[in-house]
């Protein structure tokens, strides 16, 4: 039942992306992709429950490193892509 | 028991509220005015999403992950403060790279707590999709900062090579998931997944690395998807496919804009398969900075069309000076920005952006060539294929049918090109030949510093 169940989120949640991204502008384009790296390190949340087992064993190295790697997308995606859209201004917007 | 239970259940709705955070934030996303808060609502759902996942009852010690953060943190964060917007591209190649290795990584810790076939299934998936999204925008990466050749690398019998490596994933796939506890099967499925990431993006050249990138990008979501599917985690599936499906669309966006499909991209290296045959006639007429000025201080409306080659020159900063000289004199200036313009997915905007040129002045292709006939001088910066007439009119060139900006239409036609060694493609382009044409040599960002001093 869980496979069915986590099947049917994926379903649901690949619709929904098609529906929000074809909204996107393509002015945009470049801060979605960098966005999207942010949210790819969605990973850590997964790397954190494997690197905390207090178990000095391989698993838990390769999650320690599964966590530095998705984290330096998160931190640096969501970082590069607020410095980004901070720059797009409208036409005669006070700066 | 009780409690833990309790704990479980706030674990996962905090999940469904970090799910439904990343969706508001995408789509918020869709326009310019409210795309810096959706980013913010995105973040935030990551910051609840890392709380919650603290609090994993299963966890006993904290100090890996406090080091992983740190670590994560620091090279992240120096690196989205200190990345050129020109670089752009390299960047979200890197990150592209970071996150399917990050997915292989779980996949393969998955492993202890691996249980049923299907978790081996998704176990496999994960570590292919994300070991290949690693080398491959290791790849991409070199390529796009120039640190390896940029050109498409073919050779005899890559074909077969390929094939076999294939074959080689499904049989040590197979393997895996009939007897899991044997780990030669597992790092022959790294290590081959690993080579054909490498072997997928070397015969790709750089002008095609647009659609590459944004391959890639949704493959780094569709990694994130299966780890979520091994470790049995809903938030990576919803966040994973969100970020796959937002690659793919990209994907198809760019193929559209060069008339290729996918797999003539990802197959054939560019220019092979057909042989130009176009035949340019007329000849090609220089002129000097001192006389554009004269035409396009006559100019009330210009259109700017930017390519790779304002990028690599850094003259968005000069360019948005001369636009705001044109305004001053009565000129309406607007840009037109091909889809594929640059090397990655609105490349041309951000550059444009970040020289506080006002993103309702970009307008997309259709729009700028729907006014191209009123336009009096349309400036030429650096693009060459995608204002290639002969994509409309010569059934022979590489590139029919590929949409383009029609900017031969416009009165005058200034194209500023360091010189007249063909481009990337190696495509004639019939364009610099025209009546109406006249070619600005040198450095674009010089060119049009010239054009500057003209006006004052």
């Amino acid at each position: 039942m869980e496979i069915v169940f986590l099947t049917f989120i994926l379903m649901l949640s690949i619709f929904l992306g098609f529906e929000l991204i074809t909204k996107v502008p393509s002015t945009l384009h470049t801060p979605l992709m960098s966005g999207a790296n942010a949210i790819s390190g969605i990973t850590v949340v997964g790397a954190i429950g494997l690197a905390g087992t207090g178990q000095q064993d391989l698993a838990n190295w390769l999650g320690a490193a599964a966590v530095a790697l998705a984290t330096i997308n998160v931190v640096g995606g969501y970082l590069v892509t607020d410095r980004m859209l901070a720059m797009f201004k409208k036409k005669g917007s006070s700066q | 028991m009780e409690t833990a239970s309790n704990l479980g259940l706030v674990i996962q709705f905090a999940f469904v509220v970090s799910g439904g955070l990343f969706i508001y934030g995408l789509k918020l996303l869709g326009s310019a005015g409210t795309a810096r808060r959706g980013n913010m609502f995105s973040a935030i759902g990551m910051l609840v999403a890392v709380a919650a996942a603290l609090l994993d009852q299963g966890i006993v010690e904290y100090q890996w992950i406090l080091l992983g953060f740190v670590v994560g943190a620091i090279i992240g964060g120096a690196v989205a403060r200190m990345v050129q917007m020109t670089s752009m591209p390299e960047m979200v190649a890197l990150f592209n790279g970071f996150g399917g290795l990050a997915s292989l990584l779980v996949g393969w810790a998955a492993i202890t707590i691996a249980d049923d076939t299907f978790t081996s299934v998704t176990i496999v998936l994960s570590i292919l999709i994300g070991g290949l999204t690693f080398t491959g925008s290791m790849v991409a990466y070199g390529k796009l900062s120039e640190k390896l050749g940029s050109g498409a690398l073919m050779f005899k019998g890559q074909q077969v090579v390929n094939s076999l490596i294939v074959l080689g994933i499904l049989v040590s796939s197979v393997m895996f998931c009939i007897e899991p506890a044997n780990s030669q099967w597992l790092y022959l499925v790294i290590g081959l997944s690993l080579l054909f990431g490498v072997m997928v993006v070397v015969p790709i050249g750089g002008a095609d690395m647009p659609v590459v990138i944004s391959l890639l990008n949704s493959y780094s979501g569709l990694a994130a998807c299966a780890a979520g599917f091994a470790i049995n985690n809903n938030i990576l599936i919803v966040a994973g496919s969100l970020v796959g499906a937002s690659g793919i669309i990209l994907t198809q966006i760019m193929c559209k804009a060069m008339n290729r499909s996918l797999s003539n991209v990802l197959f054939s290296g560019f220019g092979s398969a057909r042989v130009d045959t176009t035949e340019v006639e007329g000849e090609i007429k220089p002129i000097s900075a001192e006389d554009a000025y004269y035409i396009l201080e006559a100019a009330t409306t210009v259109a700017i069309v930017p390519g790779y080659g304002m990028a690599v020159a850094q003259a968005q900063h000069v360019v948005k000076e001369l636009c705001e000289l044109l305004e001053k004199n009565g000129a309406e200036v607007n840009f037109g920005i091909h889809p594929v313009a640059g090397r990655m997915p609105g490349h041309m905007n951000v550059l444009l952006a970040e020289a506080d040129v006002p993103y309702d002045q970009l307008l997309e292709m259709d729009d700028i060539n729907s006014r191209m006939e009123n336009v009096d001088v349309a400036i030429v910066i650096g693009a060459n294929d995608v204002v290639n007439p002969a994509a409309r009119e010569n059934e022979g060139s590489p590139i029919y049918g590929m949409p383009v900006i029609n900017v031969d239409k416009a009165r005058t036609v200034f194209v500023l090109k360091r010189s007249m060694a063909s481009g990337f493609a190696g495509i004639e382009n019939p364009l610099f030949y025209k009546d109406n044409t006249r070619m600005l040599f040198g450095d674009a960002k010089e060119s049009i510093a010239g054009l500057v001093r003209e006006f004052s």
